[in-house]
């Protein structure tokens, strides 16, 4: 390790905490009531849009009205990525590389994938995707996201209303993030991303004549604009095959600062926004610490067991100038910056990769998969990752309520049995996914031919694909076949569960506490600004994680790690 | 009242396809094309009019005259029209075959060199097959060799090495590292090609 590794994590930290502070203020003006500069440009845009779709922005609607219409947006927007893409070989233009078909099972899961914000890629972009294939991608990239901060605004109204039957109207939500955050952003994000290097162009891959003498086809397209919403949307799904590895998708270290900025950016701002609405910005203090805390050990972890290297080659008597692993990673980010990005796709839930996963270390690739299996609530993706971390607090709460024997209450809403009982839902529902999935997996023949890597490796393939799936992440262990119909079929389930049955709920229990008066802070009010919740919080998220996923767990990549010291190999 | 959610949820769906699917992206192909050309178009090198390839995207070196990148899982190396890595779990025992076999290559090729110098990256595959770079350690250990094959001081091509090292972005991000066909191209102009 080198103390350029160690503190670039935390210069990022910082960086990201001001722009979160920044952009926070502006979406709570966009979002509850407020002006902004872009106001004189884009409410004509707005209104435009109502116009066009038919919409009355000012109706307050109930949390059924508002979860009806924003799944009706993710349903129809699915059948429409599915259409267009199935018309690949039939709309001919933009396909300089003539790319055929897409197979049934690959468009099913991609369109999933792309609607429920995971952009888990089961093919390779640049073998498979005209550019105008490319182009409708990105429309989901820009609509999942804005989903996803719909959900938090519908939950986080909960507590900040009171007595009151409705929370918001889904349609004006929707239309203002996109155009006051996403669109803007990204537009940004793209000039920022050709100029650092990344193509943005329309020809037919080129043909180069080496200096070797060799015939080289470069791919190439509109990188730019795709890899600045992906980044941005914390989505993740690239132009290419190998993500933000891709030199073009990523040429440089620079380029990665960004889209790592770029990845953080409304996650963090997400947390500030929730202080804003709450109307308590110290609320938002400890969320912020318990994600700050498990993303920095995460990102210690990792890039300490890729420092280290493999123990395996070591135990085999292979001595070279270094330990430090760099099989399947690039040697412009080094270990460290990779460490730290995959480390932060797994946190902030944007699942692009500038490394193969399924060649880091056993316990290097445990951070990335215990980061999802936790239900990617350490900042996680826009919105999705903060309500899910509220529902960490209101069961931490629920627990530190057992121990005194007092009814819960958190940000002036009595807890009760109907909340507690949701919060717990959207974290059993994952679990149980990954789990039964996992298992049929490893025990049906269809599910055993995908697996690439033998021995304990090959479990943590396939509990990584699940967990990516249902923690709408979308990074790999790539060596899994996941292009064939099982593997298409499960994820795309584990997709579906971990975007729909597991906020629901939340937004049931938002629904639920909107109706409630709100009480008065008491001498026996747990206090949920301080250090104390900080730890109570943290340790739920951990306890919760591990208990449920340690037995699979101790399969998988410990019993590899282990196994890698001995020197012991599995098959071949 | 359904079905006039689900009415307007597809018109407002349609009009973002056309906005941002055709509008975003093609608006962003105006503006690269029209304010930075050079990066658009992928960083292309040209030399008498034919494109000898891109600067961010790595090529197969094998001659002993120039500087060797690093290894590649895509089929054939170098493919940049299909990335992909190795995907070799630590103790698959394919990885281990894979890192002796292109050490022997390495200790062959570079007589003199002892295991115990070479950096992992010449021996363990990239992340996208086409990683332009090397570690400057790498790129040091070739020079004997590449000075031999090319009628050149060592000190020359040390120099030419030095001349070419990146640092981190920051001080901070990233790696060290020197882009292997930047150095070979001027390497080539010091031979007098």
């Amino acid at each position: 390790m080198t103390w350029q590794g160690v503190l670039q994590i935390f210069v990022l930290l910082a960086v990201v905490t001001v722009i979160g502070k920044f952009l926070g203020t502006y979406m709570f003006k966009t979002l509850e009531g407020g002006r902004t500069f872009m106001d004189r440009v884009l409410v004509p845009v707005e209104r435009g849009v109502y116009r066009t779709c038919g919409i009355d922005p000012n109706v307050e609607m109930r949390w059924t009205r508002y979860v009806f219409a924003l799944l009706m947006v993710n349903v129809v927007g699915f059948v429409i990525l599915m259409i267009l893409l199935a018309l690949q070989p039939v709309l001919t233009i933009f396909n300089p590389a003539h790319m055929p078909k897409v197979p049934f099972w690959v468009n099913l899961n991609t369109s999933i994938s792309f609607m429920t914000n995971t952009n888990w890629q089961n093919y390779g972009g640049e073998t498979t995707l005209s550019y105008l294939s490319q182009m409708w991608l990105t429309v989901q990239q820009f609509l999942s996201p804005v989903t996803g901060i719909c959900l938090l605004l519908a939950v986080v109204r909960g507590f900040s209303r009171h007595n009151a039957n409705t929370i918001g109207n889904f349609w004006r939500d929707f239309i203002r993030t996109l155009l006051w955050v996403a669109v803007p952003l990204a537009v940004v994000g793209a000039v920022v991303l050709i100029a650092l290097g990344s193509p943005q162009n329309l020809h037919a891959y080129t043909v180069a004549h080496t200096l070797q003498g060799h015939r080289q086809v470069i791919a190439q397209g509109p990188v730019a604009s795709m890899t600045s919403i992906m980044q941005l949307g914390d989505n993740g799904g690239g132009f290419f095959n190998m993500n933000a590895a891709q030199p073009f998708a990523g040429p440089n270290a620079a380029s990665i600062f960004f889209q790592l900025i770029l990845g953080f950016s409304v996650p963090v701002a997400c947390i500030f926004l929730f202080g804003k609405m709450v109307k308590n910005t110290r609320q938002a203090r400890p969320i912020f610490a318990s994600m700050a805390i498990l993303f920095v050990i995460g990102a210690l972890v990792l890039y300490h067991f890729e420092a280290v290297g493999n123990p395996a080659l070591i135990a085999h008597h292979i001595h070279l100038a270094a330990t430090h692993n760099l099989e399947g990673k690039e040697a412009r980010f080094g270990t460290g910056t990779t460490s730290l990005f995959e480390n932060s796709t797994t946190t902030v839930s944007w699942g692009s990769v500038i490394a193969s996963n399924d060649s880091l270390t056993p316990i290097g690739g445990l951070v990335p998969l215990f980061n999802m299996m936790t239900g990617e609530v350490i900042f996680g993706s826009w919105g999705a990752g903060m309500i899910g971390m509220i529902a960490y607090a209101v069961l931490a709460l629920f627990l530190a309520g057992l121990m005194v024997g007092r009814t819960p209450e958190y940000l002036g809403k009595k807890i009760e049995s109907f909340e507690v009982k949701m919060a717990v839902l959207s974290m059993i529902v994952p679990s149980l996914v990954i789990l039964v999935l996992s298992a049929l997996s490893v025990a049906l023949p269809a599910g055993k031919s995908g697996i690439f890597n033998p021995g304990p490796h090959g479990l943590s393939e396939v509990l990584y694909a699940f967990s990516s799936g249902v923690g709408n992440n979308g990074s790999a262990f790539g060596g899994l076949n996941s292009a064939t119909p099982w593997y298409s079929a499960t994820v795309g389930l584990a997709m579906l569960f971990g975007r729909f049955p597991m906020y629901i709920p939340l937004v049931a229990m938002g629904g639920a506490l909107a109706r409630k008066q709100r009480v008065p802070e008491s001498a026996g009010t747990f206090p949920t600004h301080g250090p104390l919740f900080t730890v109570l919080l943290t340790g739920t998220v951990v306890v919760v994680g591990a208990l449920i996923f340690f037995p699979a767990l101790a399969l998988g990549p410990f019993a590899e790690q282990f196994a890698a010291h001995a020197g012991k190999l599995f098959g071949g | 009242m359904r079905l006039k959610v689900i009415w307007s949820a597809t018109r407002m769906v349609l009009l973002f396809v056309v906005v941002l699917g055709l509008g975003y992206n093609l608006l962003m192909v105006g503006i690269g094309e029209g304010l930075m050309p050079g990066r658009a178009n992928g960083s292309l090198i040209t030399e008498n009019g034919h494109v000898i390839g891109s600067k961010l995207i790595g090529q197969q070196f094998s001659a002993a005259r120039f500087f060797e990148g690093r290894p590649s899982a895509t089929t054939p190396p170098y493919n940049a029209a299909s990335s992909a890595a190795s995907n070799y779990g630590p103790t698959n025992p394919a990885l281990l075959k894979e890192i002796r076999t292109n050490l022997a290559q390495v200790l062959k090729e570079n007589p003199g060199v002892k295991a115990s110098q070479v950096p992992p990256d010449l021996v363990e595959s990239s992340a996208s097959g086409l990683d332009p770079d090397i570690s400057p350690a790498a790129a040091y250990l070739q020079v004997p060799r590449v000075a031999r094959a090319n009628h050149l001081s060592a000190g020359e091509v040390r120099a030419l090495v030095a001349q070419h090292v990146s640092g981190r972005f920051l001080g901070l991000y990233g790696a060290p590292h020197v882009n292997v066909l930047e150095l070979n191209l001027a390497l080539l102009k010091l031979v007098g090609h």
